[in-house]
């Protein structure tokens, strides 16, 4: 396993309003980043990439909203940085939502149509091997919990993996989503795959990030 | 459903996902809920789950008699009302009352010392369901023991209904702390660790090389303002059970919203402060130390 960390560091925020904050932060360790936690607005500067956990959708929306954070999150994606978001953090990133709350806000930015639980309830989440072309031919371990799908993608979205006629992954430039949990398995590779993306983001646009 | 027709086989209910469930709550809080009303207003406030129940503890306290697994109709009413995970009471060792709460479609079952235990010896066999379960515990053997039946989540037991957190800060400084002698241990002292704790060799084991529980551990018990939740958390919590002390309090909807903030930001005091600002009425409440000892619900559970 090679370490796809360049020369210089990349920083890595996610995302802590609540949810799997700290199996994110460990998996991005893991893949050659440095990774902290971003709890209040100022926590935003200096970073040059951001992860959306998994979580409570719902729960994530209010609480962005009430701390003043979902501004702040917009304007963060605006600036071209990379944001992934697994499972609620790909509702969360998405610009349309259906079935959940009727005033459910998103960060936004990712052009797609997201479906919460389609997959069903509790009872119903599972584990599957998963083809995922981008990452290689080994198979991906992939967690669905209460897991959203894509129902809907725009023109400029990339199909990174599909589960029979669902699509759960996906790229669209700067942005990455997944409606499984890749950072609740020990492979590394979604993860590898973003920070590559955030250090040639940050090759490009070097400016971007200092504050 | 249409993960049907994949090529490799989708599993469901595996440890994994049982577990992982409890993950995605961590940092929230979980609210006990009696109607679709209070679930909104939990689910507006920021919880992260309800927990449906007929009577909060505090009144199951008040009026005494057998307290038992909630009114399916009422579990399903709280279901439609939000979107946030729905988790339901069973009573210790009920697992008839656990298969009925999995056809319903809860999110999780609290196998719960609040409710009257309906098997003094035995706690569910947890593993042959799909529906993932928390348990209470008072101490590590106590947890591993309930791990080792399958249990995806922890939660110390506290003292429910009483608004009184000493229990709940006993409970979570006791767990930590025997995790923390394991840790300290070599590999040979393990097994009379083991011993002492009444908890298979294997998880122990775990917990010492990894310095943790292989589940998400939350607190609960006796949770009743902004601070008690800081102080769990701080105190090394996962997430927090607020029951009784949210809706029996003079101001539901501004205290889950003040207890939710303080969950989140329990390292910041003046964030703590500024929600706990005139707040209302906490709960009454009792003190654990005045309740007739076959009132405490710590000592359920085997």
């Amino acid at each position: 396993m090679t370490s796809p960390a360049t020369a210089e560091t990349i920083t890595v925020g996610v995302l802590a309003l609540q949810g799997d904050v700290r199996e994110h932060l460990a998996s991005l360790t893991n893949s050659g980043a440095q990774a902290r936690a971003v709890r209040r607005v100022v926590d935003l500067d200096g970073l040059d990439g951001l992860v959306i956990p998994g979580g409570e959708s719902t729960t994530m929306s209010i609480l962005a909203v009430r701390d003043g954070l979902l501004e702040p999150l917009r304007a963060f994606a605006a600036s071209g940085r990379p944001c992934f978001g697994s499972c609620a953090g790909l509702i969360f990133l998405a610009d349309r939502v259906t079935d959940g709350r009727d005033d459910q806000q998103t960060m936004g930015g990712l052009g797609v149509t997201a479906a919460r639980n389609a997959f069903g309830r509790q009872v119903d989440s599972f584990e599957t091997d998963l083809s995922v072309p981008s990452l290689g031919q080994e198979l991906f371990p992939a967690v669905f919990i209460r897991a959203p799908a894509i129902t809907e993608v725009g023109p400029d979205v990339e199909v990174l993996a599909v589960l029979g006629d669902r699509i759960v992954a996906v790229r669209q430039g700067g942005l990455l989503a997944t409606a499984f949990h890749p950072e609740l398995t020990d492979d590394n590779r979604f993860h590898r795959y973003f920070v590559q993306m955030v250090a040639e983001h940050r090759r490009a646009a070097p400016e971007t990030t200092s504050k | 459903m249409a993960h049907d027709n994949i090529a490799t086989p989708a599993s469901t209910g595996t440890s994994r996902v049982k577990r992982g469930m409890a993950e995605m709550l961590k940092g929230g809080v979980i609210m006990d809920v009696i109607d679709a009303e209070q679930a909104t207003i939990a689910e507006d406030s920021g919880a992260v789950a309800v927990m449906a129940l007929e009577r909060v503890p505090a009144d199951i306290r008040a009026q005494g008699g057998v307290a038992r697994m909630s009114d399916p109709e009422m579990i399903e009413s709280i279901v439609s009302a939000v979107t946030i995970p729905v988790m339901a009471k069973a009573r210790i060792g009920h697992f008839a009352e656990a298969q009925v709460l999995q056809s319903l479609g809860v999110d999780y079952i609290d196998e719960s010392e609040v409710l009257t235990p309906a098997d003094y010896a035995h706690h569910i066999d947890k593993w042959p369901f799909t529906v993932p379960f928390v348990c209470g515990a008072t101490n590590l053997g106590e947890a591993l023991r309930r791990i080792n039946e399958g249990a995806a989540m922890i939660r110390s037991k506290g003292e429910a209904g009483t608004g009184d957190v000493s229990n709940a800060v006993t409970h979570m400084r006791k767990i930590l702390g025997e995790i923390r002698h394991l840790s300290s241990l070599s590999t040979d002292e393990l097994y009379a660790a083991a011993k002492d704790l009444s908890a298979p060799y294997d998880l122990v084991r775990e917990v010492a090389e990894t310095g943790s529980l292989p589940v998400v551990l939350f607190t609960a018990g006796g949770i009743a303002t902004p601070a008690d939740a800081a102080m769990m958390m701080q105190l090394g919590a996962d997430g927090v059970f607020v029951g009784s002390g949210i809706f029996k309090s003079g101001n539901p909807r501004q205290r889950a919203e003040a207890i939710v903030s303080a969950t989140r930001h329990f390292d910041d005091p003046e964030i703590v402060a500024k929600v706990s600002r005139g707040l209302g009425e906490a709960m009454v409440g009792i003190n654990v130390a005045d309740l007739p000892v076959h009132h405490r619900l710590e000592d359920r559970g085997w």
